[in-house]
């Protein structure tokens, strides 16, 4: 038996495990965060993608830890040592499309684990850090994708870095210095390419990894929400385990099991037979090696970036005397970074949508509509009437949040039950 | 300090405060800002090394471009790169020369007021050295993209050719000068160029 740190209640151990706790708090942590972490025990299937991006993280680790040993980022032999992985290296067709479907089912089941935090309304106090903190998990792993992205060097890499990488020069006064900063040069060139190759494979997935950490951490300090927005802590046992609690170990783990299941059988099927999705996964023009002369003739992101990208585009006029591009930079900024405020702007009686009313479940429907739209609209050539479309859905996204405090008030709601349905 | 820990507490003596906290307070205060100072010093070096090195520096020599075989209404291919930017050489007929001057309506900055877009010499309707050639750094004020070259359909209303960039959809003249309620903000850029003879120019 070993002290627990905590609270100096002994922890059952014996044998080598005896040993061990004695000099490292294992059992004690796996209890904690496993056999006596209590998850609801209503939680449904909304609840696997957080588990599945977990999933997804150590998939994208591994295979792109293998790809590093065969990518060359060089501006002269990026491109070449992408295809050599394709053609030549034993699976490397296998490991590169693993890793490049993985990140776009990262972000699939990251919209869907974040679409789960606004129904049930996982946001809101006690879990505004968990919230927080998956915002910078969602920011950094929008900048992984993106630098990832260049790194193949075809030219819809290089020029849709160069879209991105020239909206900081938007910024006021100090832009165009600070985009020659960002790429090191006065165009893009393999300087930013090795750099944006450090970052991408070193430093942003520790800073990943860290904040996933601290992501579990808090959430499992605070505990998890469920489908109908109650605390289970609020009813325990004369043990203090929550009545409507079920441990995390191994309850919930088999039903993660099974959803990994499923989610590879899908994942693999899209692996081996449409590893390119027609063009959105992998572009078209990335299969054309950088041309810094020449834009393909429509470029668009990979499509978990288009939303943004939509937004982006639909501010096609300048005010409060500053041009277009300068507000085209913030609708994009404050479109990535609007929902880390939802926590403030949610003043509804109960959290989640079984209990909100009809005002609540309209607005989220119109977000999750206006993004999809957008998504698609980001995907096309910026014509008249698709601009004044997008312009329209951008105002849409955007009233989701900034009407929230308002409708959230005045609306009917249902009371909560008092224990979990 | 309200634990009274004797081997803690800063001896009595010249501080204000008898129990030594406003010098303790000092001395917290001091630290910070000497380690915030060291910090920022640390963090120069890391931030220096990413600015563009003396090897990106020096890649700048000029470039000839021979346009002898140029006809009118056509723009020079294969583009040449000038410190690896596409430059864009299109020859003007007398018909498009002409309209530069008068279809003005439809631009942003028909005058070629911001200077910092072309040279001294191409302040002018045509924003070229020579009324003929029109030669511009084929790059997209907006964000940056490389605009194609339209003979004759950029402009429905006029039947005028033009560049017009496929990212965000902003159009320019036959001079390169930005039409109005497009997304990028200036004309495009002319850069520093001079003719040797009838038939080689030099750009930078
Ligand atoms: C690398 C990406 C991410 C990983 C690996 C991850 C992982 C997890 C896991 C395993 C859980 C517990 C299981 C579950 O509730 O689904 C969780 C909960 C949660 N996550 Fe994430 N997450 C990620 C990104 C995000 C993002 C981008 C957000 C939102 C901005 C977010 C917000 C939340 C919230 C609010 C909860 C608590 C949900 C509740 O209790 O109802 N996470 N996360
Ligand atoms: S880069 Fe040309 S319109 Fe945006």
């Amino acid at each position: 038996m070993a002290e627990n740190q905590l609270n100096q209640k002994p922890v059952e151990s014996s044998g080598l495990m005896s040993w061990i706790d004695a000099r490292f708090p294992a059992t004690e942590t796996f209890e904690y965060h496993m056999s006596k972490y209590y998850a609801p025990k209503n939680v449904n299937w909304l609840y696997l993608f957080g588990w599945l991006a977990t999933f997804v993280l150590v998939n994208q680790l591994i295979t792109g830890i293998w790809l590093t040993m065969n990518y060359v980022p060089s501006g002269d032999a990026a491109f070449a040592s992408v295809e050599y992985i394709m053609r030549d290296v034993e699976f490397g067709w296998l490991i590169r499309y693993l890793h490049s479907t993985g990140a776009s089912a990262f972000f699939l089941v990251v919209f869907l684990h974040m679409f789960r935090a606004l129904a049930y309304g996982s946001y809101r106090g006690p879990r505004e850090l968990v919230w927080l903190i998956g915002m910078a998990i969602f920011a950094v792993l929008m900048i992984e994708g993106f630098f990832g992205y260049l790194l193949p060097w075809g030219n819809m890499s290089y020029w849709g870095a160069q879209v991105i990488v020239s909206l900081v020069g938007a910024v006021p006064v100090v832009g165009p210095d600070l985009m020659e900063w960002v790429r090191g040069d006065f165009l893009m060139s393999d300087v930013a390419l090795n750099r944006f190759f450090a970052l991408h494979v070193v430093a942003l997935p520790i800073v990943l990894l860290g904040l996933v950490f601290v992501h579990f951490v808090s959430l499992h300090h605070v505990g998890s929400n469920n489908p109908d927005g109650i605390e289970i802590k609020k009813n325990k046992d004369e043990n203090g385990v929550p009545l409507d609690g079920i441990p995390f170990f191994p309850y919930i783990v088999v039903h993660d099991v099974d959803a990994t299941v499923r989610f590879l059988f899908v994942f693999c099927l899209v692996v081996f037979f449409a590893p390119e999705m027609g063009g959105y996964f992998i572009e078209k023009p990335n299969f054309e090696v950088a041309n810094p002369l020449k834009t393909p003739d429509h470029i668009a992101p990979v499509w978990y970036f288009t939303p943004y990208y939509a937004m982006l585009r639909a501010a096609t006029f300048p005010l409060f005397g500053m041009d277009a591009k300068f507000w085209g930079l913030v609708t994009m900024g404050a479109a990535v970074i609007i929902p880390a405020a939802l926590p403030w702007l949610d003043r509804s009686p109960v959290k989640s949508m079984r209990y909100k009313g009809w005002p609540s479940r309209i607005a989220l429907g119109a977000l999750c509509v206006s993004f999809i739209v957008l998504g698609w609209l980001g995907l096309q050539p910026a014509t008249k009437t698709y601009t004044m479309l997008a312009q329209l859905f951008t105002l849409l996204y955007f009233a989701y949040f900034v009407l929230m405090p308002w409708y959230t008030r005045v609306e009917q709601t249902k009371p909560e039950p008092e224990r979990v349905t | 300090m309200s634990t009274g820990d004797a081997v803690h507490d800063a001896p009595t003596g010249d501080s204000s405060n008898s129990d030594g906290t406003s010098r303790r307070y000092f001395l917290i205060q001091a630290t910070s800002v000497v380690g915030a100072a060291g910090a920022v010093g640390a963090a120069w070096p890391f931030v220096s090394y990413w600015s563009p090195s003396e090897k990106a520096k020096a890649l700048g020599a000029p470039v000839k471009i021979d346009v002898s075989k140029l006809a009118p209404g056509e723009m020079l291919s294969p583009i040449v790169a000038w410190r690896g930017k596409p430059v864009f050489v299109v020859r003007r007929d007398a018909e498009t020369l002409a309209s530069l001057e008068t279809n003005t309506e439809m631009l942003a900055d028909p005058d070629s007021a911001v200077a910092e877009q072309q040279p001294d010499f191409a302040v002018n309707a045509w924003r070229s050295e020579r009324k003929e050639y029109g030669i511009f750094l084929g790059i997209c004020t907006h964000l940056g993209c490389s605009p194609k070259y339209l003979v004759t359909d950029n402009f429905v209303e006029t039947g005028q050719g033009g560049f017009f960039c496929p990212c965000h959809g902003s159009r320019f003249d036959m001079a390169g000068r930005v039409v109005k309620g497009v997304p990028a903000p200036s004309n495009m850029e002319v850069p520093p160029y001079r003719f040797e003879s009838d038939t080689v120019v030099v750009i930078g």
